[in-house]
């Protein structure tokens, strides 16, 4: 990794703002996506993260950090929270918050496991289970504005746990340069040819981007999940100056 | 503090005083990191510290097994808000590395395997505050928590306690890192909830 330069524009944005949810879309039986409204909203790239700070009656507060899950959009920033057992924010925003709602965020932040429209190198990305986020931030920025390849390699329990499911198949039909492949860990559908399992250097070589084609890697997921891509990808031959990982522990957001 | 959160109210609060503001406790042990672990065979491994005048100062693996280690239990605060406590540690004092180093220095720019920065004051890596460490709860430290070398800094955000260090240049004008340039604070108090630039 060599030592980044800070991206354009990218100045750290630390004034807490009001944001107020304005829709709820469930994605799965525990994730579900909310959009915001927060004026004043200064942009992100795909990628980033805001952090998302509640208070209580007595002036408690809690924050934690969330993937942006849509690409800059005026006002409108959209999180997708993955319900976390005995998660102090994600339980809040996935059970309690309701529309008209206020919380506050403050971000974008982070600069390294960030995707930008003018980057034309194939791009593979690899997710594991609620991962997909800021990836699919990176898909969604690249619709219509780049021409880079995108290959998402995607792993989940079962067919259940696929957050964005519609919209990811609806996209790899009518987008020639977006390939998605699904990896189950425990069910898969009847169709499905891959035998059930985790992620391994064969799925890569299948449906990845071979080495020398120079893509940038964006893994993200789970520690154990992580660990693993990046040394099968290093294994293979790929450049770890172009491997960037995002992780969420299982004390994560 | 302007707004309420309709509905919030949150976990039991920590009233011991050990939890620096906006972290909570976490018994794991998570992993964050940029990039992929790098593996580094101990007997591959060196250490050195480079001053501003030039000059280097090298260890082998063999020559840091030497030195007088250190046993020590603390706290570490992550920047992504979670704390651990109680954390057992086994390494060599970073007085112990510096002691016969002559520098003018007032700045740190920690450097890891793999490429990771991070910068700091020279004074916060002195008087028993920092460690290279290569021990665990009582295991070798494991490569995804930095092994088999990181620093440890454990009164700043963790993520100066550089994973898979390699060396420390010495420098008379502090230089950000791989964070810092990247937005995130350049000391990082968790007591001060340093986090970005500006905080």
């Amino acid at each position: 990794m060599a030592r980044a330069a800070v991206p354009g524009g990218l100045t750290v944005r630390r004034n807490w703002r009001q944001a107020q949810l304005v829709e709820r879309r469930p994605e799965t039986a525990s994730a579900s996506t909310l959009a915001f409204e927060v004026p004043g909203w200064p942009g992100h790239l795909a990628g980033q993260h805001i952090d998302v700070r509640l208070t209580a009656p007595d002036g408690y507060q809690a924050a934690r950090s969330y993937s942006l899950a849509a690409p800059t959009n005026g006002d409108r920033i959209e999180i997708t929270v993955q319900r976390v057992p005995d998660g102090e924010v994600s339980s809040y925003l996935a059970d309690e918050a309701r529309d008209g709602d206020t919380v506050e965020v403050r971000g974008p932040v982070g600069g390294w496991f960030v995707w930008k429209p003018e980057d034309s190198a194939p791009v593979l990305l690899l997710a594991g289970g609620s991962g997909v986020v800021p990836l699919m931030a990176m898909i969604r920025s690249r619709d219509g504005v780049s021409p880079a390849p995108f290959r998402l390699l995607y792993s989940v329990r079962t067919p259940e746990d696929r957050i964005y499911d519609h919209e990811l198949r609806r996209r790899a039909t009518e987008d020639g340069g977006l390939d998605i492949t699904f990896l189950y860990t425990r069910t898969a559908p009847a169709a499905e040819t891959r035998s059930v399992g985790r992620i391994t250097a064969e799925d890569l070589l299948r449906y990845g981007w071979p080495p020398d084609v120079e893509p940038t890697c964006y893994v993200c997921g789970p520690t154990p999940f992580v660990e693993t891509v990046a040394d099968l990808l290093i294994d293979l031959g790929h450049n770890p100056t172009r491997i960037r990982t995002e992780r969420f522990g299982p004390t994560g957001p | 503090m302007n707004i309420f959160t309709r509905g919030f109210r949150g976990r039991k609060r920590d009233s011991s005083g050990q939890l620096p503001p906006g972290q909570y406790l976490t018994n794991d042990f998570p992993v964050l990191s940029a990039g992929p672990t790098p593996r580094i065979p101990p007997d591959a491994w060196e250490f050195l510290i480079a001053t501003e005048q030039g000059e280097s100062h090298r260890w082998s693996w063999a020559e840091l097994m030497a030195l007088p280690a250190e046993s020590v239990t603390v706290d570490v605060h992550c920047v992504t808000r979670w704390s651990k406590l109680d954390t057992v540690w086994r390494g060599v004092s970073l007085d112990t590395l510096l002691a016969d180093i002559e520098t003018e220095a007032d700045f740190a720019l920690v450097h890891s395997y793999g490429g990771y920065s991070t910068n700091l004051p020279l004074e916060d890596l002195l008087d028993g505050h920092a460690w290279v460490a290569y021990e665990y709860d009582g295991e070798e430290l494991a490569p995804e928590h930095g092994g088999p070398v990181r620093l440890l800094v454990p009164h700043l955000y963790f993520w100066k306690s550089a994973k898979w260090v390699r060396g420390i240049d010495l420098m008379l004008q502090d230089s950000p890192g791989f964070w810092e340039q990247l937005g995130y604070h350049d000391y990082g108090d968790p007591w001060r909830e340093q986090r970005y630039q500006g905080d």
